[in-house]
Order: structure tokens, then C-alpha cells, then sequence
């Protein structure tokens, strides 16, 4: 089942990562519930994105986990703990996926197809003008119901552009970084991101304005 | 001859937004489309929307682990630990 929750931030934020790799080193179980409940569900999903199955996806995440514990007390904190994380697993998921001879799919003519070009008229200009999104702020924070809609639309983009918008826009990596984890330029990166967020932001407003999309 | 470029209309302008709010627009594309917007506030409210969007999407929050993955890294934890 999917759904939007806010686990932790409900309770003053998050117990910082580096914290817990000081008390998993410790040996400290519940730290490393803690680090997995955070990124397990990432890692495999970043692992989809280079392996043939769910399950396959399932083992290199497992995999990964066993490389942390291996190396924790390696990690120099030189970069992010997510970062030094993705890149452990994205080495094993290129190998095992071209083990499985797994072609991924990098289909850059994707596009949002012509839903905003409609709203131009010949010369360009917009027919009729965006209204800002002021509705879905409630105390300076985008609403939770438009939250699941952004997340649903999000889930339905194409496996490209989901893995760029999941690991910019979601989970807030650099595009440099991004485009390192998925082996795609950052000028590729840019042009999806682009369309992502565009495809999502007219999901918005249909739903504001009563359609469905 | 330097040839300046032409002023852009909404539907190119649109096209840089999501660079735009990145900071990863060149500096004459910024300037131009700066120079739109000063002027445009259809375009205006669409950058603003597309802040919202980005907002929006470092809210969600991915599915939570199942118990039943839950449970067999925490038995992978304890064997890597039994070892040790």
C-alpha cells in the first residue's frame, strides 16, 4: 500500500544520520532499524532502476546493507551518509543487472506530450494565464492531499523520469550527483527533470481546477 | 557584431523555469528571462507554481518498509553481529 505519512517529523525531525552510524558502529540495533526503515524502500527502488525484477532489486539492497556494516567504520563522512549509501548500491545493482542483461530503458523522447504547448497561442503567449497554487498552503506547507497527488503522478511517470524527479526533487540529491547515480548526463538530467516537473505541476492544477488527469 | 537576442515569449520562457529555479540557467539565459518575467505575471505565477511543485514532491514520503523486510534485515544485523 502506498501512502503519505510524516513518521518522524511529526515527533521534532530526525534523528540525524551521522548519530545513528555512531551508534550502529556501537552495535546499537535499533540504530539500524532506524537507518534501514529510512532508506531501505529508496535503495530498492534506485536498484529497479539497473536490475530485471523486484526481487533482484530486493537482494542487492540486502546486499548493500551488508556492505554498510562491513564498512561503517570506513566512512569518512566526506560525503552525504544517502550519497556514500547510493553509490554502494548503484556499483552492485550495475553489475548484477548486467549479469541479468538487463537493457535499461533510456528513452529521452519522452516528453508531457502537448497538455501545456495547447495553452500557448500562435505567437506564443498564453491563452489563458496560470492562477498560483495559493490554495494547497496551509501554515506556509503544501497541503497532504496534494502531496498524494504529486506522489501518485510521480509513481506514474515513465521509470526515467521517475528515478530523476524521485532522487532530485523527492529525495533532494544534487543533479550532478543524479546524473552520476543513473549514468545519464546532467544536461539529460535537466531536460527530464524539466518535463517531470512540468507534467506534475499541470497534474496540480487539473486537480484544482475539479478535472481529473 | 554582437547579435542580441530576441525577447522571449512565454512558451520559450516556460521552457527554462525548472533551470531557473535549479540556478543552472546561463547567465544570458537568466538575464532574459528575468527580463520577461519583470514584465510578465502569467509567467510569474507559473515559476511560483513550479517552486510549489518541487515543494511538494520533497514531501512525499516513500512507502514504509513492510514488517517483513523489516524483520529479515534485522535478522541480517544480528548475524553480522553474532560474527563479529
Amino acid at each position: 500500500m502506498r501512502h503519505f505519512s510524516h513518521d518522524w517529523r511529526r515527533y521534532g525531525g530526525p534523528v540525524d544520520d551521522s548519530e545513528l552510524l555512531a551508534r550502529l558502529i556501537d552495535g546499537d540495533e535499533r540504530a539500524f532499524v532506524e537507518i534501514v526503515t529510512r532508506y531501505q524502500p529508496l535503495l530498492v527502488r534506485v536498484a529497479r532502476f539497473y536490475v530485471k525484477s523486484d526481487a533482484s532489486a530486493e537482494d542487492v539492497a540486502q546486499d548493500t546493507w551488508i556492505a554498510v556494516l562491513n564498512g561503517v567504520e570506513r566512512f569518512e563522512g566526506r560525503s552525504s551518509f544517502k550519497t556514500w549509501l547510493l553509490h554502494i548500491l548503484v556499483n552492485r545493482a550495475r553489475t548484477t543487472g548486467a549479469k541479468e542483461g538487463r537493457v535499461r530503458p533510456i528513452d529521452l523522447t519522452w516528453s508531457e506530450g502537448t497538455a501545456l504547448s495547447k495553452r500557448f497561442d500562435e505567437g506564443g503567449f498564453w491563452r489563458e494565464a496560470p492562477v498560483p497554487f495559493t490554495e494547497v498552503i496551509e501554515n506556509g506547507m503544501v497541503n497532504a492531499p496534494m502531496v498524494a497527488r504529486v506522489h501518485e503522478q510521480i509513481e506514474q511517470l515513465p521509470e526515467v523520469p521517475r528515478a530523476v524527479v524521485t532522487l532530485r526533487d523527492v529525495e533532494g540529491l544534487s543533479t550532478t550527483e543524479v546524473a552520476s547515480l543513473l549514468d545519464i548526463t546532467e544536461a539529460n538530467v535537466r531536460v527530464i527533470l524539466h518535463r517531470g516537473r512540468s507534467l506534475i505541476r499541470s497534474a496540480i492544477e487539473t486537480t484544482l481546477q475539479g478535472g481529473v488527469s | 557584431m554582437r547579435v542580441l537576442p530576441h525577447a522571449l515569449v512565454c512558451q520559450e520562457a516556460v521552457d527554462l523555469v525548472s533551470d531557473y529555479v535549479d540556478g543552472t540557467l546561463s547567465r544570458r539565459d537568466r538575464r532574459r528571462l528575468e527580463k520577461h518575467l519583470a514584465n510578465c505575471d502569467a509567467c510569474t505565477a507559473y515559476v511560483e507554481q513550479i517552486r510549489m511543485t518541487i515543494a511538494a514532491s520533497g514531501m512525499v514520503r516513500h512507502d514504509d518498509l513492510s514488517p517483513e523486510a523489516l524483520e529479515t534485515l534485522t535478522d541480517l544485523f544480528r548475524r553480522f553481529n553474532d560474527e563479529r
